[in-house]
């Protein structure tokens, strides 16, 4: 019975496929995304036992509740900081993080920053649709100056953050764009920034169609250039990526921005846990170490 | 009366206070002596003013007393302020170049030391502190040969001649006192015992060790940082991952991470942080996930006073995060007792997949305790609860259908299986969930399931009451009073009773360790038959007196409360007492007679 158990079986789609379906709104980009990271699950054939996906609080966070592997659907801005403590616990396992704009960049700011700079290995998947869906369109952290919302009626005053400069300025050792109504492309993205040892950052267009109507799909389609068509586009020269992140306007640069592999993942650089990961390490410490303990006391 | 010597050591932050406070402790503990010491201090790196209290004994010694028998100032400002607390056969040994006695009172032996003239000062910066070392330890009649072991053993890796050095310096210091100053009454005897001496951070720490911690994460704050020290220096050592956090948020949800995907994980922080980290007990309640919190009192409210002691934070910890949810709250009683709460509340917290929380404080945190080193057990009872670790044939996908996170059961304890299980995936969420764990938050709102997934959850309250222990009546039965206390007073306060007894007050003392669940029933039984109740406690409001009204409608006959930022002292609760048995008052704010 206990091999029949282990033995490794062929992971498809309706595998994959949550207790409920999404209550995303029809047409939300997030439909998209989640059949990308479908896709790429079962492209890269890892069983579902071993992902663990984390989200924080939003349309897009409810992505866990419909993937059928691990899950936690934790606070408003915190799926970081408890992807972390998941990954350094058992770094056997892969560790996705999803969620939105207001959770990632908003209330989740500073654990955002903190998480790349300490190049935890899990892949960050933010649904961008530049505005607040669940509590009914109020002002993100990526709307544009002059966007008329709920909270801000007379037009947004505040510049919006660029999430790949910042990913870029805070140590990020892969950072890459992607747009919902470009599956294969986004699919594509999902696979490397899994396979990638260190923190990966993929910003999402995924528009709302309910609650922004500036960022829609038909403003996006004419204004998104791959860099992958770009031959001569370098993804190891940093600086190169950070003037790429800058372009915003009639032509939107999407893809992989960046990324560096000489760069040890936080759990590779921690030698606590050369012996395995800490969820299979023994309860006791040996006793020449407790005793070792007590002795410095005395 | 327990035979008790007292010393202090007052000085500038910076000047060496603690040097000569770890030497003596050594000492002590080594001579199979008890000690209990606590350093008054401020937020200040360099300056300010210091004043170490160490006070040892042939029997426990369990908080700083009464009484100064020896002063070592370091400083005119220390000499200043302190001398008028000496009493009759109390001595100060003081640096005669550059401190000036004030008017000491009858009977205290006033020890100048020559400095200049016993040890080279320009090559010595701290020749002073090491000379009254040596002459306090002659006072004491302590041989010589125990300084010069300790000595040996702190400046051995600066070399041979810096040892000699110092060990002469001391020994000048010793024979000096030996031909010019008075030995004490007492000379402090020797036992065959040996202790640790450690204080109640570390103690928590090396709990959390013995406890099977794998993952402990924090964010500095004093009075907590203690732990984070010992955590990252033995991390290694202890297979510990040790990680310092952007924020108490970040901590506490790190840490639920971590004990989600199965290790058990631990923090602590002190009140401020706590603050910040009370919005993921409730995660850590309400997806099930156990995860110890320390929360180290200090003076507040907001930054308050960094480095003073408090018990203020009881109400925060009772009302921590919105909504209902089942939690454990205990207080350690005493530095010892900082080391086996750990493994306690882990074991709870893991059984009932719920938060814990210690609640200690900077009396404790910081304070320095001997302990016999049996009392430090580093293989204690661990109970890891229903933990799914491995696939079965028998449950999950595999087994007889979907796998239920939440099942509904009798104890409201669901068996819970960490990610890499093959066959029970499913997601844990903050939101209100079925038993599969799907939301009932958002599309699939249902008030029959969200009745039942509550009453599950608070179903485990009772199972946690039913395996704490409830609180024990200390003392005569029949006493003309009795104290009610919590957490670190309990040393105090057990003092105090001995002091009322031997001065014809009969006096108990009911010391609350579990304050949730409270065993409210039990301990009202226990109260109302007591002629004369007073609860101590450490804050303006009387927080325990308050909870234990809202609980069991039990009212005392009075209060003896302090929230100056020190500690009580045994004098401070024996006067008040007196002072409410003789219907002159409900309620005794004692004053602190130290001005630290």
């Amino acid at each position: 019975m206990a091999t029949a158990l282990e033995t490794p079986r062929h992971l498809a789609m309706a595998d994959l496929k949550g207790k409920v379906d999404p209550d995303w709104c029809p047409g939300c980009g997030d439909f998209g995304v989640l059949a990308a990271v479908q896709k790429a699950l079962v492209e890269l054939q890892i069983p579902n036992h071993n992902v663990v996906t984390i989200s924080g609080i939003g349309c897009s966070s409810n992505f866990p509740g419909f993937i059928n592997t691990y899950g936690m659907h934790t606070l408003h801005g915190r799926a970081l900081a408890v992807a972390t403590g998941m990954k350094l616990a058992n770094h056997e396992l892969t560790v996705l993080v999803t969620g939105g704009d207001g959770d990632g960049f908003g209330i989740g700011g500073n654990h955002f920053m903190h998480t790349m700079r300490r190049n935890v290995d899990l892949l960050y998947i933010v649904m961008d649709n530049q505005i607040y869906g669940l509590t009914t369109g109020q002002t993100s952290p990526t709307s544009r100056v002059g966007m008329k919302t709920k909270s801000m009626p007379f037009g947004n005053i505040e510049s919006p953050i660029n999430p790949i400069s910042l990913a870029l300025a805070a140590g990020a050792t892969f950072v890459a764009r992607g747009f919902s109504g470009e599956q294969k492309h986004l699919t594509e993205l999902i696979k490397q920034g899994i396979q990638h040892r260190g923190f990966s950052f993929l910003d999402v267009f995924s528009p709302c169609v309910t609650y922004n109507h500036d960022n829609t799909y038909q403003w996006f389609r004419p204004r998104i250039k791959k860099l992958e068509e770009d031959s001569a586009y370098d993804a190891a020269d940093w600086m190169a990526a950070m003037e790429k992140s800058l372009l915003w306007g009639e032509e939107i640069p999407i893809g992989k921005f960046f990324a560096r592999t000489d760069v040890p993942a936080l759990h590779e650089a921690e030698p606590v846990l050369n012996g395995g990961a800490l969820v299979h390490a023994d309860t006791r410490i040996p006793v020449d170490v407790t005793r070792s303990f007590i002795e410095e006391l005395m | 009366m327990r035979q008790t010597l007292a010393i202090a050591i007052g000085g500038a932050a910076g000047q060496g206070v603690a040097t000569p406070g770890d030497i003596f402790a050594k000492i002590f503990s080594r001579r199979g002596l008890h000690l209990n010491a606590y350093n008054a201090y401020q937020s200040i790196i360099r300056g300010g003013h210091t004043f170490l209290t160490i006070r040892t004994g042939p029997e426990k010694v369990t908080n700083m007393g009464d009484r100064l028998d020896l002063m070592i100032p370091l400083n005119q400002d220390s000499m200043d302020r302190h001398l008028r607390l000496l009493t009759s056969g109390a001595a100060c040994v003081y640096n005669a170049d550059t401190i000036k006695p004030g008017v000491a009172a009858k009977g205290v032996q006033l020890c100048p030391l020559p400095v200049s003239k016993l040890a080279d000062i320009s090559r010595n910066k701290v020749a002073q502190n090491t000379l009254a070392v040596g002459a306090a330890l002659s006072m004491m009649g302590i041989g010589f040969q125990a300084l010069e072991e300790v000595l040996t053993e702190q400046f051995k890796k600066k070399g041979e001649a810096v040892v000699s050095e110092n060990v002469g310096i001391a020994r000048a210091g010793y024979d000096y006192a030996g031909a010019n100053f008075k030995p004490f009454a007492w000379p402090l005897p020797m036992t065959g015992n040996r202790y640790a001496v450690l204080s109640g951070n570390i103690a928590m720490a090396m709990g959390g060790a013995a406890a099977g911690v794998k993952f402990y994460c924090a964010y500095p704050m004093s009075p907590s940082t203690g732990v984070l020290h010992w955590m990252a220096s033995h991390a290694r050592k202890a297979g510990i991952m040790v990680r310092q956090v952007e924020d108490e948020i970040g901590v506490v949800n790190m840490a639920i991470g971590a004990a989600h995907a199965g290790v058990r994980s631990m923090c602590a922080t002190s009140g401020g942080g706590f603050a910040l980290m009370t919005e993921g007990l409730g995660l850590s309640a309400m997806m099930e996930t156990p995860v110890v919190v320390i929360d180290c009192q200090r003076a507040g409210p907001s930054t308050g006073v960094p480095t003073k002691t408090e018990q203020g934070d009881l109400w925060q910890m009772l009302g921590a995060a919105f909504g209902d949810y089942p939690r454990a709250i205990a207080a350690p009683l005493d530095i010892g007792d900082c080391f086996k709460i750990i493994p306690e509340m882990f074991n709870i917290a893991d059984r009932f997949q719920c938060p814990g929380i210690v609640l200690c404080d900077l009396l404790l945190s910081e304070g320095r305790l001997s302990v016999d080193p049996k009392d430090l057990d580093f293989a204690p009872v661990i109970d890891r609860g229903e933990l799914i670790t491995k696939a079965s044939a028998a449950s999950g996908a595999n087994g007889n259908g979907e796998y239920l996170r939440y099942k509904i059961t009798d104890s409201g304890i669901s068996p819970r299986a960490v990610p890499g299980v093959p066959g029970y995936t499913h997601t844990a969420a903050s939101d209100e969930h079925e038993e599969n764990g799907v939301l009932i938050s958002d599309e699939f709102t249902n008030p029959t399931k969200r009745r039942a997934m509550m009453e599950k959850r608070m179903r485990k309250v009772a199972g946690i009451e039913a395996v704490v222990p409830p609180p024990v009546l200390w003392g005569p039965r029949d006493a003309d009073v009795t104290l009610i206390g919590w957490g670190s007073t309990k040393g105090v306060i057990e003092e105090a009773c001995e002091i009322l007894n031997e001065q014809g007050i009969s006096a108990n003392q009911l010391q609350i360790r579990w304050l949730m669940p409270l065993h409210g029933d039990v301990i009202f039984d226990i109260l109302k038959n007591a002629r004369h109740t007073i609860i101590v406690e450490n804050n303006y409001s009387g927080q325990f007196a308050r909870y234990l009204r809202s609980e069991t409608s039990f009212v005392p006959d009075g209060y003896i409360r302090k929230y100056d930022g020190e500690p009580f002292m045994p004098h401070h609760i024996v006067e008040a007492v007196k002072e409410q048995l003789a219907g002159n008052s409900k309620l005794s704010v004692p004053a602190h007679e130290i001005m630290v």
